[in-house]
């Protein structure tokens, strides 16, 4: 699919060239170019990590580029500062609701902009300008009342209301349906469908496909920091949409690797039995046995992190069983499934699994330390022969043991909280996205050390958004969709365009 | 009724509640005198517990308020001893409660010190300066202490309005107009309510800061005057603990000790109910001034867990 549309350049609002921007140890942004027209409702999709947030941060002053250009209306500008952008007609509505639910409709919607007399707020003509910001939105509602004593949906609206100037040509919503029913949705829509014929460009971040199709004109799909391809939404099929989100790299990796698959027999080492929680994950089984890896897919927010953290004992469950070694677990809490042999590395490794400041050794000893208590430590030489031996065994690449983790690279980061977890010589290993952030020759290396953990003999849960990874290491997959285990596959049946159409629900 | 009046109806309940007790129980109780009395006495705690909402209702906190009170009365006393005239003084120690005020506001947003320590340091800094200008009590001697104690408002029913309860209703009216009718007022309300937001809706968060400070160390100034103009004295361990009356005062006032929600005149009346609770037990005669504060406590305790069930009821705040 090519570059559809008309770029003719007096049509667009504002485009962006050759937009890049690399953080500590990730590559963000490669050469991103992005074109929006006026009066367009433009869908942005990527899975997690697929640079979307960066690119409209750096759209809204939030982030400096390290190159490209930005023009609006033909002409070249320079976005440094939040308040450039705003300057500049692009406001911004982020995911949560950043105004303040303590205060009173009103006082949101002219807060620094209340009209003076006397150098007193006169709140009369306050109130009249905010009861005309909410008619632009065709919304009627009590502007005297605490913001917070509304739903969600009109604190949305209300940031919108906010959110748009007279002269407002571009406005970013990020994930502005993420937390609205539907009515609320359709609400929502139709006031996109308003602004868009003012000739404003919307730019629609979302994870859900369905409504991509229900407001979108153009979509524009971003992955591991590089723009996949625009297209009209009418021109684009789902099933496309989704390959394109989820990649068809890797094909080598996963040639190199598809003879090595294992045949796992046997007594299930963790097994869950209606396991689920309301509102998080509905009721679903799954087995782990020795040997066998088992890949979790799903789009994001389809509940993936969630099943991970339910068998980890992260999240409790309410309902359902989860048994060890064949007998039942009857208290849940990450302290118990460490004592059980099974651990869990998470998706966000600055966040939940690294610490930036310490050193490779102290980080693989955390893992070691937490399973044995504090009261018995590790001497020195020990903690040293260890972390020497899942720096060979991983192939970390640290200049030596006693280098701060927030130095390395992405990959290697990666690598030591793998290497955390196995020094505790764990029985099962939970796996969330381990491939997340990291590049192409890295991965293939985690990819294939996965492989080669499961032929030891350990159980592994794979949680992944990159099909192709999970189908280069899976001898079974789950499939997930909203929060629910829709079909498990296994042996010849794990394909790429299986696992899609089970996730379109085709 | 508006749901964010609750608090403050709830407190205004309490305070016409304990007062018609009192005038159930005791004889010439529910008198504009008793009234009177309880606004002049507690006019200083209440005048710095003006300033306090202010810093409450921005998630912040000031624990220098007491030492503020007895480093100005001390110092008040000792420049009266120099020969300077009450007033001149007055206008000199409000000007170093502004300052001392913005110091600290400016380092708790230029540093990201949390303000409970900064004024912590605040509490002690002042205090040791209290020994510094004088280690005894000294009297105020200038005859305009006896003007000022002249100057009171007759009220019907015998009783009369205090220079220092006048004083304390003068400031209480300019910080309403302030909290209400300005945007450093509706900044402050932002502030508290959620922080992150407010600095993503362009409030200029560090000159918030600052003023919000710099006005907290303005009226614990003036507390620190009144008191001494009142007790014509000046004693460096006066107001000792007072920063703590003073924050009581801003909570039974219907201010929520996490920002955001609250209202100045509330302040007014918690400040009231501190004094009417000390006035019943005195009139009790039986009891002794321990019942005081054991009173005190557990009306404050009863409050918080009230207004705990008001805010989750109506929910105005995202994260409950």
């Amino acid at each position: 699919m090519g570059e559809t549309g008309v770029t003719d350049s007096s049509t667009l609002r504002i485009e962006m060239r050759g937009v890049s921007k690399t953080f500590p140890g990730v590559r963000a942004l490669e050469k991103v170019d992005l074109q929006l027209k006026a009066g367009e409702v433009h869908a942005l999709l990527g899975e997690n990590g697929a640079g979307k947030s960066t690119l409209i941060k750096i759209m809204t002053g939030a982030l400096p580029r390290d190159e490209g250009e930005i023009r609006l209306d033909g002409h070249p500008v320079e976005i440094n500062t939040t308040a450039d952008a705003q300057a500049l007609g692009i406001s911004t509505v982020y995911q949560e609701v950043n105004l303040v639910p303590t205060l009173t409709v009103t006082k949101n919607l002219t807060l620094e902009r209340q009209p003076r007399r006397f150098g007193l707020i006169s709140w009369g003509r306050a109130r009249a300008l905010a009861k005309q910001r909410l008619k632009r939105l065709n919304l009627e509602i009590d502007t005297e009342r605490l913001l917070g004593s509304y739903p969600v949906a009109i604190q949305q609206l209300v940031a919108i209301a906010r959110a748009l100037e007279d002269d407002t040509r571009v406005l970013v919503l990020d994930e502005p349906t993420a937390s609205l029913d539907a009515n609320e949705t359709e609400l929502l829509f139709k006031i996109m469908r308003d602004l868009k014929s003012l000739g404003i460009a919307i730019v629609f971040i979302t994870h859900f496909i369905d409504q991509v199709y229900q407001v979108a004109d153009r979509i524009s799909v971003l992955r591991n920091g590089r723009m996949v391809g625009t297209a009209p939404a009418a021109e684009l099929p789902r099933l496309e949409l989704i390959s394109m989100m989820i990649g068809r790299e890797l094909a080598a990796v996963e040639a190199r690797l598809a003879t090595s698959k294992s045949e796992a027999g046997g007594e299930p080492v963790l097994a869950a039995v209606g396991l689920g929680r309301r509102r998080t994950m509905t009721p679903f089984d799954i087995a782990l046995r020795a040997g066998e890896v088992v890949g979790l897919a799903g789009l994001l927010g389809s509940g993936r992190t969630e099943t991970a953290k339910l068998l980890f004992g992260a999240i409790r469950p309410d309902s359902g069983q989860l048994k060890v070694d064949g007998k039942a677990v009857k208290r849940f809490s990450p302290g118990h499934s460490l004592r059980y042999g099974i651990l869990f590395c998470p998706e966000d490794r600055k966040a939940e699994g690294l610490v930036g400041e310490l050193t490779v050794r102290e980080n693989i000893m955390l893992g070691l330390q937490a399973k044995r208590g504090w009261m018995r430590r590790v001497w020195k030489d020990e903690q040293k022969r260890l972390t020497q031996e899942m720096i060979e065994a991983l192939a970390i690449a640290t200049p030596d043991a006693e280098k701060p983790v927030g130095q390395l690279s992405g990959g290697n980061q990666q690598k030591v909280v793998l290497a955390r977890s196995l020094v505790a010589k764990p029985k099962v290993l939970l796996l969330d996205e381990p491939t997340r952030g990291i590049d192409v020759g890295a991965h293939a290396e985690v990819v294939a050390l996965i492989r080669r953990l499961c032929a030891e003999g350990l159980a592994l849960l794979v949680a992944s958004s990159e099909l192709d990874e999970l189908v280069a290491v899976s001898d079974r997959v789950a499939v997930l969709r909203d929060r629910r285990k829709v079909e498990e596959m296994s042996g010849a049946d794990i394909t790429r365009e299986n696992i899609i159409h089970t996730i379109a629900g085709g | 009724m508006k749901e964010r009046y609750l608090p403050l109806a709830a407190t205004v309940t309490v305070f016409v509640a304990l007062f018609v007790t009192g005038g159930i129980f005791y004889k010439h109780f529910f008198s504009t005198l008793v009234l009177g009395h309880i606004l002049a006495d507690n006019a200083f705690i209440i005048i710095a517990a003006i300033g306090t909402t202010f810093v409450i209702l921005s998630g912040g906190i000031d624990l220098s308020i007491g030492s503020m009170i007895g480093f100005v009365g001390v110092t008040m006393a000792h420049l009266d001893s120099l020969g300077w005239h009450p007033l001149a003084s007055a206008v000199v120690l409000l000007a170093f409660g502004v300052l001392f005020g913005a110091c600290q506001g400016f380092i708790i947003d230029f540093c990201g010190i949390q303000a409970f320590i900064v004024t912590l340091a605040g509490l002690f800094m002042l205090r040791g300066a209290c020994f510094m200008v004088s280690l005894d009590s000294v009297p105020i001697r200038h005859p305009f202490v006896g003007v000022f104690a002249d100057v009171s408002i007759p009220l019907p029913d015998g009783g009369f309005l205090a220079s220092s309860a006048i004083v304390m209703l003068v400031v209480l009216v300019i910080a309403i107009v302030i909290a209400h009718f300005t945007r450093f007022g509706t900044n402050v309300y932002a502030i508290g309510g959620d922080r992150t937001s407010a600095i993503l809706m362009g409030v200029p968060i560090r000159r918030t800061t600052v003023m919000i400070y710099a006005l907290g160390g303005f009226y614990s100034a003036l507390g620190g005057v009144i008191y001494a103009l009142y007790t014509s004295s000046g004693y460096p361990l006066a107001g000792t603990g007072n920063e703590l009356n003073a924050i009581a005062a801003v909570v039974l006032g219907g201010t929520l000790l996490t920002g955001g929600v609250g209202m100045v005149a509330g302040t007014l009346f918690g400040g009231m109910i501190l004094g009417l609770i000390a006035t019943l037990i005195i009139f009790n005669g039986s009891l002794n001034g321990a019942w005081i504060m054991i009173a005190s406590g557990v009306l404050l305790f009863l409050f918080i867990v009230v207004q705990r069930s008001l805010v989750g009821s109506f929910n105005i705040r995202r994260s409950a």
